[in-house]
């Protein structure tokens, strides 16, 4: 389980994060919605210790993964990136083999059994609904594939060191329609084994992907409850104004 | 006028210039290889000078600028690389490391005979090498850094965040992250700076005069405290100071011919790196 208790969060001054808390289950899809600049990135990449690389920061309040405060002093992080994944808006593959790309994780991790990485590989792939289209190319560069497909790669690349957790920052938008129905199929399917927390600006892709959605606005979850209730019939005015697109 | 004339103009304009510039590196090019070529025989590049230089080999020349090519390289490679990576990965953007950014910048631009003089008072004298290849090839090692770690550290900013990003979030720490995303995808630029760096070593005179470069020594070198002859020096030699300047024009064209052509092997040898690696990059 993850959970945010009273986070608040700055980049030097600027207030980004304002007095968060939320709990979200395992093996559930979240889904973070709001206008841009609200945080919504800032506050998925707490949870990879991400936000750690950008210089003048300053957290306060507490981050949990499965009651353990991932910010406390024994944490160690390259142990936390590899427990929850992180897949990017504009998909980033390693300009390597498709195999290698996979393999990246594991090898990094000092694994150098050739049939194990092999077989986490193709694991993988399948997983990630890739298999199909690239078994015949492990070899060639990731560069050669599509946009789409290159999102595939790299969410089959953070599957492969076995994350509980997988955090996409807008993984869709720089796709075309027929590559996003794939991934948000992709994303019901890989619910069944890890917990997922998705930033999206697309309103439909929240009410089709998550179980839960969280709306934020100026550094602050205005709202938080299930997917269907968000959309059908919110509690607060600002939430049915944003989703409405009556927003202002 | 239309922009399309001025264009057009612009473009002309241009591409004078530049069949200028082709054209005049082409004429000095041919020039050497016209008074060169005809000495450039088998006894010519292993023989030992003779007859006051007028004849003979320039062997001692040539071993001895390979001997300053790798000395210099050994020390300067790592050490420029290191140092880049550290100030462009690790360093940050404090006011200290601006301020070594820019000294070694300035360095960069340090005429040639002030870091001879200074190999001269530091390792022939103080440290007690002597005139050898050690003194020479630190002297020329400390000349090239400032280029190399400006070129490394060109490369590496090259390299989009956005694949750290993805290494770091992969469980990668920083130093796997480097050494297996970063570096790999900088190194055919860093190539790059390292052969501009031999160029640049084995074409200097002046930070070899007064370290390891010897006027007249028909033995080759069996050490690294041993002084050594070097093609650009005895080039200066035999044009400007010889027994015989006449009669060691020949020569001294020769001598030329084979620096230049030095050069351009390294040159070429850089070029093929350079594919070869960014194509084992993308499928590696
Ligand atoms: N590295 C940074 N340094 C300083 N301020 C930042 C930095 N990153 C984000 N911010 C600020 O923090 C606020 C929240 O940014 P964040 O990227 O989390 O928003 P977001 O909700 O993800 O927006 P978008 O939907 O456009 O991606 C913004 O006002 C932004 O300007
Ligand atoms: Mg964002």
């Amino acid at each position: 389980m993850i959970e945010a208790k009273n986070v608040d969060f700055y980049y030097g001054d600027f207030h980004a994060l304002k007095g968060i808390s939320m709990k979200i289950e395992n093996n559930t899809v979240t889904a973070f919605i709001g206008p841009s600049g609200c945080g919504k990135s800032t506050f998925l990449r707490l949870f990879n210790r991400m936000n750690d690389l950008i210089p003048d920061t300053r957290l306060t309040g507490e981050c949990l993964i499965n009651g353990q405060n991932i910010y406390d002093k024994a944490v160690d992080v390259t142990e936390l990136r590899k427990n929850v994944g992180m897949v990017f808006q504009k998909p980033n593959p390693f300009p390597k083999t498709i195999f290698e790309n996979i393999a990246f994780g594991l090898r990094v991790e000092g694994i150098n059994d050739k049939n194990f990485i092999q077989q986490q590989v193709e694991e993988s792939l399948k997983s990630a609904a890739l298999w199909e289209e690239v078994k015949d190319k492990l070899k060639k560069s990731a560069f050669e594939l599509s946009g789409g497909q290159q999102q595939r790669l790299c969410i089959a690349r953070a599957l492969a060191i076995k994350p509980d957790i997988i955090l996409m920052d807008e993984p869709a938008s720089a796709l075309d329609p027929i590559s996003t129905s794939k991934i948000e199929d992709l994303i019901h399917g890989l619910k069944e084994n890890y917990t997922i927390v998705i930033v999206t600006h697309n309103m439909q892709q929240a009410a089709r992907v998550s179980d839960k959605t969280g709306f934020f606005m100026l550094g602050k979850l205005v709202e938080y409850n299930d997917t269907k209730k968000m959309f059908l019939s919110p509690e607060k005015e600002e939430t049915q104004n944003y989703i409405t697109g009556r927003f202002g | 006028m239309t922009a399309k004339t001025n264009q057009k103009i612009a473009f002309c304009v241009f591409r004078i210039l530049g069949m200028l510039v082709v054209g005049l590196l082409f004429w000095i090019l041919g020039f050497i290889i016209y008074n060169g070529i005809g000495v450039i025989s088998w006894e010519f590049l292993t023989g030992y000078p003779t007859a006051g230089m007028t004849s003979g080999g320039i062997l001692p020349a040539i071993v001895g600028t390979l001997c300053l090519i790798a000395g210099s390289s050994i020390i300067a490679f790592p050490l420029g690389i290191l140092s880049a990576i550290y100030s462009s990965e690790y360093a940050g953007n404090g006011k200290m490391v601006q301020f070594i950014r820019v000294m070694t910048n300035n360095l960069g631009g340090v005429p040639s005979i002030i870091f001879g003089l200074f190999g001269m008072a530091l390792f022939v004298n103080t440290l007690g090498f002597g005139d050898s290849i050690i003194a020479g090839s630190l002297t020329l090692g400390l000349l090239t850094l400032p280029l190399i770690i400006r070129t490394t550290e060109e490369a590496l900013k090259a390299i989009p965040d956005s694949f750290r990003t993805a290494g770091l979030a992969l469980g990668a720490t920083k130093l796997q992250t480097i050494n297996r995303v970063v570096l790999p995808m900088a190194f055919p630029n860093i190539i790059t700076g390292l052969i501009l760096s031999i160029g640049r070593v084995s074409g200097e005179t002046a930070p070899i005069l007064f370290t390891v470069a010897a006027y007249f020594l028909p033995k080759l070198p069996t050490g690294i405290f041993d002084q050594v002859m070097a093609l650009p020096y005895h080039l200066y030699v035999i044009a400007t100071s010889g027994t015989d300047l006449e009669a060691s024009r020949p020569m001294a064209y020769g001598t030329a011919l084979v620096l230049i052509i030095i050069v351009l092997l390294m040159n070429l040898l850089a070029t093929a790196l350079r594919r070869w690696f960014s194509k084992k990059v993308k499928t590696h």
